[in-house]
């Protein structure tokens, strides 16, 4: 087994009814690497991103979390959860706990921390991106960007080997995306392997190391940034990203 | 008028009071944790589980609370003088517990079901991307929301319960209802008799609303539940 691969995923199919929705998608993440997948809505990209910590079951096709298969039915997938971070697009913090408590509830009941330890390691989550001084807010007490960077901070807490983002900043106000993206930066720049879901072309651009276009399953084009966003293969990229920089006034 | 200030008249109201107090508390109970497994059954339950729980709570929702406390009371002396089983000759007030606490399990159910299905499916997502099993995300997600969100529900359930406790006279419980009727049979004094009754009904009603409206302000969560209504300003 090759020693830097974090994640790989072979020949992944997903259907739901008569909608197949991943139709044979592979590839490998490396450590500290971070791979954007980019392309319209409703090609899949999230569907994939669930199906790696098996929040949604794939139908065919294996996961590999470093040495240990994650679609085998012998692996105790509450354990492989614990090893990868999941940001959702809309933050999903526990509504009734503060920051605080959202960041340390994991560690305390799944990792089995003492609560004086969880409660150190947790504030240093929070101040790590920039929330130390909201730990006893609660949820509806932040705006969306607090709330999005304490579900960061509770991810990264647990000390995961992967981290993944499903659309991190698609339900935020525009003014608010920023404080998000940069806390990504940091951890993209600290070395954290990442997959990241996204429709921030220039985030992929300038902080990912590897791009994946997708769109209806499959695979359409991979590869450095530069080469996906300036000299796209496939004339389906080409259009894509077109489409994009017209609307963004050539954010791509 | 004497007989109201007499003091024997009070020590028997008193022990009725306390009788309906503790019944009404250990019928919450039972319906409590009952009501909580019947909504957790029918929101996240497998479809058997789902219709089991549903006949379950339509079953007792139809029943007449009256009728069901005389078919299960002389149904358990029944099924023990065939038998022999002497371990089901239950006191009156036990099988009081029973039947109520069955009866407001499934109208409970309801008041937990809407709770449940309140709290947004993500957090439960969430939850279980951390590494928690079902049962940790239904013990620490699921549970402490909707036990907040269901006090207002569950405040009503409180006050019809209470009074319909006064329905155990017909199995032989004495009940504050029945001192009453007691005291009313010595002393013919109606009126009189029964308004304190009822007065006592309204301060017990009142006292267990207002705790339970302390509670959701105490253990309520901005944004969640207990919030006072001045926050929003007035709308209407």
């Amino acid at each position: 087994m090759s020693s830097n691969i974090v994640v790989r995923v072979e020949d992944l199919h997903k259907r739901y009814g008569n909608e197949e929705v991943l139709k044979g998608v592979s590839f490998t993440v490396r450590q500290s690497e971070a791979l954007a997948i980019i392309g319209p809505s409703g090609t899949g990209k999230s569907t994939l991103l669930r199906c790696i910590n098996r929040l949604t079951e794939p139908d065919r096709g294996r996961i590999f979390l470093e040495d240990t298969e994650i679609t085998s039915p012998h692996t105790d997938i509450n354990k492989i959860r614990q090893q990868i971070g999941f940001v959702f697009q809309d933050f999903n913090l526990f509504a009734h706990l503060t920051a605080l408590d959202n960041v340390r509830l994991g560690l305390i009941k799944v990792k089995g921390l003492s609560k004086q330890e969880a409660t150190e390691r947790a504030m240093h989550e929070l101040a790590r991106v920039g929330l130390a001084e909201k730990a006893h807010a609660y949820p509806a007490q932040l705006s969306g960007g607090q709330q999005q960077r304490v579900s960061i901070a509770r991810a990264l807490a647990m000390a995961p080997k992967l981290m993944l983002f499903d659309e991190p900043t698609s339900a935020l106000d525009p003014e608010l995306i920023g404080e998000v993206l940069q806390v990504m930066q940091h951890l993209a720049e600290e070395g954290m392997t990442m997959v990241v879901v996204t429709h921030e072309m220039g985030f992929a651009r300038s902080v990912c190391d590897e791009v994946i276009f997708m769109e209806k399953g499959v695979i359409v084009e991979q590869g450095p940034p530069e080469q996906v966003f300036l000299h796209p293969q496939q004339p389906r990229t080409q259009q894509f990203l077109g489409k994009i920089s017209e609307l963004y006034g050539g954010a791509g | 008028m004497s007989v109201i200030l007499n003091w024997d008249t009070w020590r028997q109201l008193l022990q009725g009071t306390l009788v309906t107090v503790e019944l009404t508390l250990s019928l919450l109970a039972v319906g409590l944790v009952l009501g909580v497994l019947v909504a957790l059954g029918q929101v996240y339950g497998p479809r058997p589980v789902v219709m089991l729980a549903s006949v379950y709570e339509r079953f007792f929702r139809a029943m007449p609370i009256l009728v069901l406390l005389v078919v299960v009371n002389y149904g358990l002396v029944f099924v023990a003088n065939t038998y022999q089983w002497d371990w089901l000759r239950w006191p009156p007030f036990a099988v009081a517990v029973l039947v109520f606490g069955l009866h407001s399990s499934a109208y409970q159910s309801q008041i937990f079901r809407g709770a449940i299905s309140a709290i947004k499916p993500g957090q439960l997502l969430a939850a279980r991307a951390l590494g928690m099993t079902r049962l940790q995300t239904m013990r620490y997600i699921v549970l402490p929301q909707a036990l907040r969100l269901a006090i207002p529900g569950w405040s009503n359930e409180y006050s019809g319960v209470l009074k319909d406790t006064s329905f155990v006279f017909s199995i032989g419980v004495t009940e504050l209802f029945r001192h009453g009727w007691q005291i009313m049979q010595n002393t013919r004094e109606v009126f009189l008799i029964f308004i304190t009754v009822a007065l006592i009904y309204l301060v017990l009603t009142y006292l267990g609303t207002w705790l339970l409206e302390l509670l959701e302000r105490l253990w309520g969560v901005p944004g969640l539940a207990g919030q006072r209504r001045e926050e929003h300003g007035r709308v209407i």
